[in-house]
């Protein structure tokens, strides 16, 4: 019987509790900017633009590059 | 306290992208490479000279499309567990594992989708060398585009809803989604690269399959990392959920 009860209440959703802009912020900042790095490696290296000579990064990801969407060559 | 709260988050949505990444690598390698190297022998049977391979097709196929497929699933997963820290609690009445769902649905729509109807993928020996500089412009535009557009759209669903109620606020909200990316699409330059004697059965299932790959991807990182957000965020509900599980099945 006590189950009964207790159930509506346990399975009313409750809004989460949100987390402070100011403690996502340099994990964002940081981190957002390192992850669009990695990004920029599997997408674009050694085919729109380079940063490193040669095209061992691009014929190494270029597969992947065809298969997930970005343009390669 | 909130500052760790948010490294958990980033550690989780890392590990998720990594666990979607492999799930998106085997869809990739069962059901992207045969048109791959389908495509490849097209280019092979119709070029003039024949570039020197730097990479063999075996590591291009294995190796390095599991580096490019997981490095990927990572550094989205850990772009989306930021997005989810700001989502948290403010989009609606949504739990983390309904936030995480939510959110990764809507970036499969915003980050992959929306450049794909526009610009979808191409096969090897589809595209001009030349003209590759305007189109990774272009794409890595469009999913700009997708990303600020869904931000948009949550936030005009939000400043509609005390009006319009949830549901007509985010029914306008997306109509105007819709719209503004019907409009991008309308007015940015076409690509359409495609050798005349392309097989065009090979292009559909290549497009088929990269679309394939990202849904493999974003629904196991929405699942993966809901369930992980779940757990670090409300671990005494869960626990009691499925306490309460036992008695009711008498």
């Amino acid at each position: 019987m006590a189950q009964t009860v207790a159930q509506p209440t346990a399975t009313t959703p409750a809004i989460p509790a949100k987390l402070p802009l100011k403690a996502i912020a340099p994990w964002a900042v940081f981190f957002g900017i390192l992850m669009l790095v990695l990004l920029y490696f599997v997408g674009a290296e050694q085919g729109a633009t380079s940063v490193l000579n040669g095209t061992d990064v691009h014929e190494w990801v270029h597969d992947a590059r065809h298969l997930l969407g970005f343009p390669c060559h | 306290m909130n500052s760790a709260t948010v490294r958990n988050l980033l550690v989780r949505g890392m590990l998720a992208g990594l666990a979607a990444g492999v799930l998106a690598l085997i869809a990739a390698y069962f059901l992207g490479e045969p048109s791959v190297d389908k495509a490849i022998g097209f280019e092979d049977a119709h070029a003039h000279e024949h570039e020197m391979e730097v990479v063999s097709r075996s590591l291009q196929s294995t190796a390095g499309l599991a580096t490019g497929v997981l490095v990927y699933g990572v550094a989205f997963g850990g772009i989306a567990a930021l997005a989810f820290c700001f989502a948290l609690g403010r989009v609606g009445r949504f739990g983390p594992r309904a936030t995480a769902l939510l959110l990764s649905g809507t970036a499969l729509l915003a980050v992959y989708v929306v450049p794909f109807l526009k610009y979808p993928a191409n096969p090897p020996s589809v595209g001009d060398p030349d003209t590759i500089g305007k189109r990774t412009t272009l794409y890595f535009l469009m999913m700009l585009l997708g990303v600020l557009l869904a931000v948009a759209t949550t936030l005009l669903g939000k400043r509609l809803a005390p009006g319009l109620g949830n549901w007509w606020a985010t029914v306008v909200a997306v109509a105007a989604f819709a719209v503004v990316t019907g409009l991008a699409y309308r007015f940015l330059p076409a690509v359409n690269e495609v050798p005349r004697d392309f097989p065009a059965t090979l292009l559909w299932r290549f497009r088929l399959s990269a679309l394939a790959i990202q849904t493999v991807l974003w629904g196991g990182f929405g699942l993966a990392f809901g369930e992980l957000a779940e757990r670090l965020l409300n671990p005494a509900p869960a626990k009691a959920a499925t306490g309460r599980a036992v008695p009711a099945a008498h």
